[in-house]
Parts: structure tokens; sequence; C-alpha cells
């Protein structure tokens, strides 16, 4: 069950370009990985939703992108500083899977770490948009990391079931190799529990909360090609690289990154997949 | 009492919060299903957000055959919020509505096309079908909110809700484009609060008409300002999208508070008098 309390900051660590936050876990349930939780991001109206990255001891770790002012000020936080937290919310990833491939791409590796856990280490792949944004990958040690211009599409070996969380573009290529994988998706959403019908997006045909129904979708449910989620530019333009084909698992999970609605892109810009 | 202000709690899907309140205002129903509007729907401003949801609900149909009857259960009193496009929208639902606390009509969505007709025609088309309380949602966007509430009070409105959202947007700073899909969304939020307490002033002054207050109350303090300009129920909205459990805090916060006696002593015949003492 989601419970909101105040937990307090045990750390602040800059892994690359993104910060790792975690906090004391107090009597809120990690959930399952691909679950997300609202943060009160200090001074700022709206909570931001963030997936959990890792579950440590008495910790809940969350790996967050500074693009706007909200996630901004969750990278500022302080140790011993407090913020609400609500959560676990959404479905999460189903982990009943025989050959596991986790792909991630940006931002979006940010559940991946929590999944691996989860399912002992399956075989990863993770997309940057250069060397500095793949330090991150040092979260997740073992898996095979790919960079601008390479996609990480392309080092996806079918027959996997693949678990995958990264922008728009690289899920979309995944659900065109992959028809089963399970993918986490993102949307700009105010409460994340299904009360402000702001994170819709058209599932099977229909709009659909993506907070009460995802954030993974699975294959018979995937979002419409039109769909804009919430992806930044950065986002895009990282972890869409290719993989090379040596893993053996087969798709992969996406999960909700770190991002900050500011940042939501326009539906006209065009830098999302068409 | 404390509400929900429409569209801003689905009670079947967080039916623990639902349950914290005193009466659940459902999400506006329509004659006819609506999807609702395009992504992005959400925007945060400086003090305030905006959504360009769309009244997306499942219809008047299907809402009566799988949602009102979950929600009974729920054994929380029922608001149901009515919307539509032309009068005659708003008295077919009204008219088959037979078992609810009250019925809102939404009067003033800021994020559909079409302009529902005079407000006062559409209040008196469902109190002739109805028996039920109607409660008319206004707008403060109206240039004289206090004349539309004489006239929908004129028309057998048995209480007022105030206010809707007002019609904003936001910009991309990157883009210098609107952020949501819409363009455009209503306002809510701590933004919205001095303009609502404005409205349920001026309101309550002309009609004494019993009124929901809300727009950006967040806390007791808040509650206590609209009890203060006339309201006699207030609405929790964006506070329950951070806050979830906001309801129990401010009725913690009002604990110690005789709403009652705010009332009465910013009612008092001396206070309104001498009305720039109470300001000094």
């Amino acid at each position: 069950m989601p419970r909101r309390e105040p937990l307090s900051v045990a750390g602040v660590e800059p892994v690359g370009p993104y910060t790792l936050l975690r906090l004391g876990r107090g009597e809120i349930d990690p959930g399952v990985p691909g679950q997300f939780f609202m943060l009160e991001a200090p001074g700022r109206l709206l909570p931001r939703a963030l997936s959990l990255c890792l579950a440590p001891e008495g910790e809940l770790a969350f790996l967050v992108d500074p693009v706007g002012p909200g996630t901004e000020a969750l990278c500022a936080l302080q140790p011993g500083e407090r913020i609400h937290v609500f959560g676990p919310l959404g479905n999460g990833y189903r982990l009943d899977v025989e050959r596991p491939l986790l792909v991630g791409g940006g931002i979006g590796m940010a559940p991946l770490p929590f999944l691996s856990e989860a399912l002992r280490f399956p075989p990863t792949v993770l997309g940057f948009r250069d060397e500095r944004y793949a330090e991150a990958a040092a979260l997740l040690p073992g898996a095979e990391v790919v960079v601008d211009p390479t996609f990480v599409t392309e080092a996806i070996v079918p027959g996997h079931d693949v678990l995958a969380c990264g922008p728009e573009p690289m899920l979309h290529a995944i659900a065109a190799l992959c028809p089963g994988a399970q993918l986490a998706w993102e949307a700009p959403m105010a409460c994340g529990y299904g009360a402000c019908y702001g994170c819709a997006v058209e599932i099977d045909g229909h709009m659909k909360r993506l907070c009460v129904e995802g954030p993974v979708l699975v294959p018979a449910q995937q979002m419409s090609a039109g769909f804009s989620p919430a992806i930044t530019h950065r986002a895009a333009a990282s972890s869409v690289a290719p993989i090379a084909p040596a893993i053996g698992a087969p798709c992969v999970l996406a999960s909700l990154g770190a991002r900050d609605r500011e940042a939501a892109p326009h539906p006209l810009d065009g830098h999302h997949a068409a | 009492m404390l509400l929900n202000a429409s569209g801003c709690l689905d009670a079947l899907v967080a039916p623990d919060v639902a349950r914290q309140l005193d009466a659940f205002v459902t999400k506006t129903i329509t004659p006819l299903p609506r999807e609702g509007n395009a992504a992005p729907r959400i925007a945060e401003t400086a003090h305030g957000m905006l959504n360009s949801i769309g009244l997306a609900n499942p219809g008047r149909d299907r809402f009566l055959a799988d949602n009102l009857p979950q929600l009974r259960e729920l054994g929380v009193p029922l608001w149901i919020s009515v919307g539509g496009f032309c009068t005659q929208d708003y008295a077919d639902t009204c008219a088959v509505l037979d078992d609810a606390a009250a019925i809102e009509l939404n009067l003033s969505c800021p994020n559909v096309d079409e302009a529902p007709e005079s407000a006062a025609e559409i209040v008196a088309a469902c109190r002739a079908v109805t028996p039920l309380p109607l409660y008319a949602k206004l707008s403060a966007a109206h240039p004289d909110i206090t004349a539309v509430a004489l006239a929908v009070a004129a028309a057998g409105a048995d209480g007022l809700s105030l206010v809707n959202t007002l019609r904003g947007l936001a910009l991309d700073p990157r883009t210098h484009r609107p952020v949501l899909g819409r363009v455009t969304g209503g306002l809510s939020g701590p933004s919205l609060k001095p303009v609502a307490l404005a409205a349920v002033y001026a309101c309550y002054a002309a009609t004494k008409l019993p009124i929901v207050g809300m727009g950006g109350i967040a806390s007791g303090a808040d509650v206590v300002d609209f009890v203060a300009c006339g309201a006699k129920e207030v609405a929790l909205g964006t506070v329950l999208f951070s806050d979830p459990d906001a309801c129990v805090r401010i009725r913690e916060e009002l604990a110690q508070v005789h709403l009652d006696d705010v009332f009465a002593l910013a009612h008092a015949p001396e206070t309104v008098k001498a009305g720039s003492r109470v300001l000094a």
C-alpha cells in the first residue's frame, strides 16, 4: 500500500551528470521494480515522479537528472533535510520472465538497478548520449554500454524478454523489435495516484492514466506512435544508441525516469518519435 | 464541511482519500464519453498549475451503470458534477439523477471550446427536472460574477460553487512555446486564492446563498479565510495532488478553530462598517 511520510536525506551523490538521492526508508515499502514515488520538490507546488533506483537496507535511492527547478531542488538537498515521499505507485514490471534482458536509455536507466537485483542480474544494455552520462552505468556493473551514435536497439537479440525504460523513440524502436517487451513510459503528472488525469496517454485507442495503468505497459497496450511523453532533449539524444548483439536476454522493461515536467517538449518540437 | 473540487480526485482509485471527505464531488459527467485533451495536460507555474484535461469522463450512461453504483458503496455522500454543451445536455442528465446529496452544474470549464448557453437558463432547465439541491459552479473569469450569481439564484440554484479555474498559459523556457498540448489550461493552486476569495465575498454579499469556496486552499488558515468571506463549505483541489492526506491535516489545523465564530466576527455589522480598521 502506498503511504506518504517525510523521509530524511541520507546522502546526495553525483553519478556522472545525475544525482543519486538516498533517503531513509521510514515505513514506506519499496514496492516492485518499475513502480514510482512522488517526491516533494522543495519550493515547488507539485511533487516529482521518480522510479526507485535502488533499495539498500533501510533506504530508498532515486536517480535524478537535474533538468528543471523541481529536479534541481531535489539534487540540492542536504543530508538531514526531510521531504515528503508518497508511494510506491503504478504497476511496476512483471518479474515472471524466463530470459530477461534489461535495456535502459539515459536517465531511463533509473529503475534498472533495482530491477536487475530482483532478476538476479540479467544481461543489460545501457545507451547514453556521451561518455559523461555513461558514468551512470557504474550503478549497473556488468552492463554493456553504448553511446551515441550507437543505438541500443541494434544490440537486442530476438528471443529475450525485454524490460526497458528510456526515451520514447527508444521505446517505440524496442516495441517494434520485441513485441513482448515490457516498456516503462513517462508523462507529466501532478499526483501519481489517479487524481489529476494529467498523465493520460493513448493506450489501445483510449486515453488512460499512465499512473494507474502503467507506467509499465505490456505489448497489447503499447502507446500510439503519436504519443508524446515527457522526454527531455537530453534523454532523447541519449540511450537510443544500439548495442552489440552480445546479450542473451529477451526484451527489456522500461520504467519511469527522473525527468522534470517543466522540461517536457512541446508536441511541435519534432524531437520525439513521430 | 470539506469536499474535493470536481476532477481533483478519483474516489474509486483512492477510496481512502475520498472517505476523509464530508462529501465526494465526481468528475464532471457529460452526456457522451470524452477522452479529454491531448498531452501534455499539466504544467506547473510559479505559484500554481495549469491543467487541460478537457472533461475526460465515461459519459452519462456508463457513469450511471458502472461508476455510480461503486461510488455509492464508499458510504460518502455524493455530489454529482454535471456538464454539457447546451442546456438540454445539463437538463437531461439532471433528470436521470435521483439519488445524490447535490448536483453541481459545471457552468465554467475553461478547457472546452463549446460555450454553454447562459448559466441562468441552464439552471432553470435543471431546476424544472430535479428536486435535488443544485449548486452552480461559476468562473471568476466572468466580468461580473455577482450578476451571474444573482441570475442563477433567481433561476432556482440552491447554492454556488466558487470558483472554477481561470484560463492561463505556460511557456517552455527552451522553446518559448506553450507547454500544454491544447495551448491553454485552467489555473489552480495558491495563485487562484485571492481571486476566489473576491468571488466568494461578492457573491455571498449579493445572494446569501450557501457557497462552496475553493481555489488554492492548502491549510486550515485558508479555510478560515474562505469562511470569513462567506463560504459555508470548502473544497480541496490542487492540494490533493501533492498531499493525499491534506483533508486530515487541515481538519487537525482547524481543530481549535470555531468557524461559526469566524463567520460571525467577519460579518458582524460593526466589522463590516469598519472595513478599513480590519484591514489595518
